[in-house]
Order: C-alpha cells, then structure tokens, then sequence
C-alpha cells in the first residue's frame, strides 16, 4: 500500500496528491510517469509526475477527475492508500543546455510540464512559461511556475482570469515577439498539443509534446499505447512519453484514445448510481466507506 | 541398443496382461456448451481412484524413459509408485524435490511432448497421463496444507531475481533450499508473470498460481511486486549497492510482435499480450466489477497458431464473440500450439483458417476494424526449421469479414533490463546471451533463464533453466567455479 501523505484540491475536480514511495521518488526525473491502482479491481492509469521530493520520499502526481477511476482516486485523502504504485515508467525529459524554451501546459498538464521547466532553467536556459485553463478558477501552480521559469504567460480560455485566448494565441506572440527560441515543450489535453504543433509547424520550431495514450502495464509488454510517430509505431509507454511533436500522428491518438468510450461511460455510470444510494441520509453514517464520500 | 532392452522390458512387465489398462483414464473436463459461457477451469483433474488408478498403469520400467524428456528432471517412476499407493504426500514430496510449481506443471506443460513423449506403455497403448497425476497430487497439497519442504541453513548470501515468472520462481526456490537468499523483483502488481497475465483463467485458475506462490514464500523468499528493475534499482545497482552478490535474470518476453502491416493500429488490433493482460491480470472478463475493459466484437480473427493463439481464440468466445477464426499461414500438421488446446479448441467451436496470412487490416472512418485483406499461401520446401516453408500464391488476395484481430505471432524479450545493465551480451533479436547448461552471461555474476534467452518457448523450459541457473548460481556463490567470470 501507498500512503497519501498530502491531498490538495488545486481546482475543482483537481487534485494533488503527494504518495509516499522512497524508492520511485529517488529515481524519479521530470517528465517520466508511474502507473497507479486504486485497489485490486482497480485499473492501472498511468500519471505524469508533478513533482518528486527525495527526502520526503514521495512523489506529486496532480490529476482531474473525468471517469470512475480518477474520482475514485479523488475521494481518498490525507492518510488514505493506494493498493498499487509503480515508476519511474518512461524516458526522462532531455534536460540540457538549449537556449530559450518556451513551455507549455494545458489545464492539468501544467502539472508535468512544472518539473520539466524547474530542470530546464536550472540547466541555464532561458524558460518562457505559458499556462492555460478553460477558465480561472481551473488555474493553478502559477507562482510555482513563475518561480520555475524565467517569465511565465497566463491565460484563460474564457477571459475569466488574465488574459483572454487559447495558449497557441500566447505562444504566437511570444514566438514573434523572441526570434531565439529553439525549443518549446508542449504538455495537456491532445487537442491543445495538436494546436500548438500545428502551429510551431509553422515557424519551424522544434515541438516536445508528452502522450498519455491508454496504457496497462506501462512497461512495453501490451502495446495498448501505440501511437505512429514519423511513420513508425511507437510504445508511449517506453519509448516516451515524449516525442516530437511535428511527427506524432495525432488524428491516430484521438481515435484510440475513444476505443473504451462505450465502457468508461458504463462505468462511471454504474459508480455514480452506487455513490448516489449510498449517500443518501438514510445510509449516511452506515458507510465509512471513503469511496463514496462527496 | 535402447529398442532391444525396451522390448525386454516390456515382454516381461506384459506378462501380466489382464491388469494392463490400455487407454488413459479420462479426465473430466466441462462441457464445451458451457464453458465457452464462463472462465472457470475446463479440465477438472482427477479424483483421488482415479489417479491412484491411472499411477498403477504405470510399468515401473527400469529405464524409465520418461524421466529424460522431463525438463526438471523430476524422478517420475518414484512419484507415480507412490501416488499408485496413495501416497499423495509422499508423491508431491518426491515431485517438489525438482519441481517448484507442480500444481501449474501438471496443467501447463506440453506432457505429449515430453515426459509422456518417451513412456515405453506408450510405444504400444496410451502413455501412462504423468501431467494429470501431477496435477492431483499437486491440488490435493495446496487443499490440504503444504507438506513442509527442508531448507538448508542460511549462507548469509543474497541473490537478486528479476522477474516472477517459471523461470525466476523456480531459481528462488532453488536458490532458497541451498540456504541463500532470494528476492524477487516483479513489475506488475502480483507474482507469476506469464502464468497470471497470459495464460488463461480457463487452463490455469489465477488461484492456484497464488497458492503456488505463497507456497514458495514458505521456503524465505521475498517477492517485491511494483518493483521494475531497471527503472528502479539497475542490474548493476542491485550489486553494487543493494549489496546482492548475484543476479538472475528471467524477465521473459514481454515484447509483442506485431505484423508490420497497414492498419495495424485501428482500434479493434489488439497484441496477444493486451488481449490476454486486459483479460487475465485485470479480470476484463468480469467487468464492469473489474475496472479494466476489453472489447471484442462479433468476429474475431487471432494471427498465429501457437499456444498464445488458441488462449487468445477461446478466450475470445468466452468474452462473447460469435465466431473466432485461428488465421495461421502453415497447415494444421505444423501448428505449434499443445494438442490438447487444439482439441479444446476446436471442441468450443474456434475456426480455422489454414494457409492464410494478413496483407492489411481495413478499417472505417471511426478507425475500427472491418475486415482483414489476406493472402492464400502453399507450402513449399522445407524451412531452417524443418517445416515446410509457406509461399504466398500471387493474385490470391481475399477479404474476410472481421471485426477484432488479436495479433499472437509472438514475442521478443523485454529490452528494459538488457539496456540498462552494462556489460551484458545480448543477439541481434535482444536475447540474452547465455551458457544453456549454467544460465552465465558475459557479466560476472549475473545468470539468466527462460524466455529472455530462449525466445519464447514453455513454462517448463523456462523452469529448467531457472533450476539450471540456480545450481550454478549456487556453485559460484560457493566459489567453486570461476566459469562467470
């Protein structure tokens, strides 16, 4: 088992949780992942680490709830466990001397991209940092990414909080603005990462995008998460999570990422339907059961 | 030579006509009406006379040829002696003194071709069933409590094994009888490896696996799950660090092969490894109760024709497909798969496809599949393994009408651990390198066994090699051999 030492609610529907596992924490490094089960009828998800503190020993891993597992996964806290928990799973980012990046996050890949942009301006780079959400109340981690990177960009899809517009809207001025920027790292939903390679694509700018495809094992065994990159089919799993943006067939990924929609709808469903019985006043105080707590 | 003292032999054990039983007895299997329906076990072993009865078929032969296609060497004559007696405990005492998980042998193991292969009753009749009186034996102890096994004393030596497949849970057991002690580093979240991701529910009850190795835990090892050598601690760290004074390794071949053909990714393709990972280690089958879902549609097309197809075929009834096609560019003479999963196979109504060979999968604007462009083959001149080998007929292109296709043309080895060890051999293919007879690799003190060197190849093959492996581990702790180095 896995102890939650930390639980923080960063927006609604997002959390952060700090898992005690020394020996993941002290082999962790920016942009690789773990893979995590709830309990034992649980399905392993893979998360990007957030952050990892090797004297805690415990690793960050930030995550919205969107399915059964992942709100499963948010009804645990401070002191709760995980049954399963495996990493670091993946390449590292490439953490080195470039110049000036720009770094991308889309609503919870900001998370990811965090780390990734610490590790970069420690390396001496110059790191321009733009982070975008839906709307305001879905921003978060923005002093830690200020702190983080050399500027820091906010913007809010809706207008709601700092600027108004799409984080491609920010990174085309930044992109015209600088005539030095060499590499930009794009993390977040695949529509975003589509966009922002679409429009690199454009300027020629070299483009890191990371891939959550759907995973099992995470360690090349399935092939669950193949994905095409320039032509060739590729593992996510252990020949990323990283690849070349300009080269990642994304309408591919879009499409497998649907293949168990029918069954995540099911499931979500099925879970809600229980939560509901079990939470109502007549059951409430019967059922300690942290699953079900809203 | 060995044909004249065998007809010796037998003239003389025959005397006795009347008490020859010619034929095995039956095992009673589930009907296959019902079991395509469900995931419980379809053979269902023998009960106590049964077995007894089946052991005293045996002739007790002098030679016993039987032993020599046992890869574990277990001492069969003495185990059948003493199951002929009822003497179960003695029986599954004298087996586990070679074989570390009999209860999976005696379900798993390809007997036709081993052990059963060389029975002098066989030359004639049946051979004596050896697998299904293993299996007896073996359930009967893991119901009644394990018979507890000598451990020699402690050498204070620590051995680090990758990978909780055969291969490494026999090299821990090994290893822990001698006295030294075994910690097995496992990535997924159980102990097994093959036996609980692939090998299904239906032919080998994830329970039993469980019961084997709790078994084994018994005997002192330690077996850390979620711990992905490699990733985590290297091969190097372990010994360097981790104070391990060697290393077995029996990752297995956890690397799926896929045809390299168009529409490879559309939704609907699965890797025999996913397929049976999704449904076996996560218990798709009983979803939505289980987490992890699987998708099978109506027609279901499995590529290949070993013993990871026809898991994956029958599987696919079970889960609900309304026909399941075996799609194998050999004929049915060289299908490698186990006789048995054949018959069973085709008992549940899984159908074949001979001479046939993918060229593209077609799929529709929503990425799923919708049919297999194929190519009829012939057989021409024997191959370099003594097949013969299959041409493709020019123009013979066809479609057939499917909707899944679980790719089961097999596996490489996993390169985790290979790339991250220095100074490690390996093939071209990503095999390990190493000694068949010790299980030594180019590095000092690290062994390695089963799929990771072979290819993909038994449960049992990889056990022999663990116990290989062990042996010289053993000797090479004990000093008395630099071969390693």
């Amino acid at each position: 088992m896995y102890r939650i030492n930390r639980k923080e609610v960063l927006a609604p529907s997002v959390n952060l949780f700090e898992i005690k596992a020394p020996a993941v924490a002290e082999k962790a490094r920016p942009g690789q992942f773990v893979i995590l089960r709830v309990d034992s009828e649980g399905e392993r998800i893979p998360l990007t680490i957030a952050d990892f503190d090797r004297e805690k020993g415990a690793i960050t891993c930030v995550f919205q709830e969107v399915g059964k597992t992942t709100r499963v996964l948010g009804a645990l806290n401070e002191g709760d466990s995980v049954k399963d928990f495996v990493g670091p799973l993946g390449e590292p980012s490439r953490i080195e001397y470039y110049g000036h990046i720009v770094c991308v996050g889309g609503g919870v890949g900001v998370a990811p991209v965090y780390p990734i942009a610490r590790a970069l301006k420690e390396a001496g780079n110059k790191v321009t940092g733009i982070i975008g959400a839906r709307t305001g109340e879905l921003v978060f981690w923005e002093d830690k990414m200020r702190a983080a990177c050399s500027e820091l960009r906010v913007t809010t899809d809706d207008g709601s909080y700092a600027g108004k517009g799409f984080v491609t809207d920010v990174l085309t001025e930044v992109i015209k603005e600088s005539n030095d920027i060499v590499l930009c790292i794009a993390i977040g939903p695949l529509p975003m990462m589509r966009a922002v390679c679409n429009l690199t694509r454009e300027y020629g700018l070299k483009t890191v995008v990371s891939l959550n495809s759907i995973m099992v094992d995470g360690t090349g065994m399935c092939g669950s998460c193949r994905v095409t990159v320039g032509g060739e089919t590729k593992f996510a799993c252990v020949d990323g999570p990283e690849f070349d943006g300009h080269q990642v067939d994304f309408a591919e990924m879009a499409r497998r990422a649907l293949i168990y929609k029918p069954q995540e709808k099911l499931s979500l469903e099925r879970y809600l339907n229980e939560s509901e019985h079990q939470c109502g006043c007549s059951h409430r105080g019967e059922n300690n059961d942290n699953r079900v707590q809203k | 030579m060995d044909a004249v003292i065998e007809v010796k032999i037998m003239t003389t054990e025959y005397k006795n006509k009347k008490t020859l039983v010619p034929n095995k007895y039956d095992m009673p299997v589930q009907e296959p009406v019902q079991r395509i329906k469900n995931f419980q076990e379809v053979a269902l072993g023998y009960d106590e006379e049964t077995a007894a009865a089946e052991a005293a078929r045996c002739l007790q032969c002098k030679q016993a040829p039987c032993c020599r296609g046992c890869p574990v060497e277990v001492d069969i004559p003495a185990f059948i002696k003493l199951a002929a007696r009822k003497d179960f405990a003695g029986a599954i005492k004298k087996i586990k003194e070679k074989n570390a998980l009999p209860a999976v042998c005696g379900r798993v193991c390809p007997q036709e071709n081993q052990c059963e292969k060389f029975c002098t009753l066989g030359k004639k009749h049946n051979p004596v069933a050896i697998g299904r009186i293993e299996r007896f034996c073996a359930d009967r102890e893991l119901h009644n409590g394990a018979v507890p096994q000598e451990v020699a004393a402690a050498t204070g030596k620590k051995v680090a094994v990758v990978g909780s497949g055969p291969a490494g849970l026999t090299c821990a057991a090994d290893l822990a009888k001698l006295g030294h002690k075994a910690t097995v580093f496992e990535a997924l979240h159980v102990a097994g490896g093959v036996l609980m991701y692939g090998i299904p529910e239906f032919r080998l009850p994830k329970a039993v696996v469980q019961e084997e190795v709790e078994n084994l835990k018994k005997l002192g090892i330690d077996i850390r799950v979620n711990a992905v050598v490699g990733k985590l601690a290297t091969v190097d760290e372990l010994m360097e660090k981790d104070g391990f004074d060697a290393v077995f390794i029996g990752t297995g071949a956890g690397l799926p092969y896929f045809m390299k053909i168009p529409g490879e990714n559309a939704c609907g393709v699965y890797s025999a490894n996913e397929f049976l990972t999704r449904t076996n280690l996560m218990k798709a089958y009983l979803f939505p109760g289980y987490d992890t879902p699987i998708r099978v549609g109506r027609k279901v097309a499995v590529l290949g024709g070993g013993n990871v197809a026809m898991d994956s075929a029958r599987t696919a009834l079970r889960l609900g497909a309304e026909e399941s096609w075996i799609v194998y560019r050999r004929s049915r003479v060289e299908l490698p798969a186990r006789h048995e999963e054949i018959e069973h196979a085709e008992e549940e109504g899984v159908k074949f496809r001979f001479l046939t060979s993918p060229t593209r999968i077609l799929y529709n604007d929503d990425y799923w599949v919708t049919g297999m462009e194929c190519l009829r083959y012939e057989l021409g001149e024997a191959d370099d393994s003594g097949r013969r080998r299959p041409v493709p007929i020019k123009g013979s292109e066809f479609v057939i009408d499917v909707d899944t296709v679980v790719v089961a043309i097999g596996q490489g080895p996993n390169p985790l651990v290979p790339r991250t060890t220095n100074g490690l051999e390996c093939s071209k293919k990503g095999n390990i390198i190493a000694d068949p007879e010790t299980g030594a690799t180019s590095k000092p003190g690290v062994f390695a066994g089963g799929d990771v060197v072979s290819g993909a190849a038994t449960v049992i093959l990889a056990m022999g090699a663990g116990r290989k492996a062990a042996n010289s581990i053993h000797a090479y702790l004990s000093g008395q051999t630099t071969t390693n180095s």
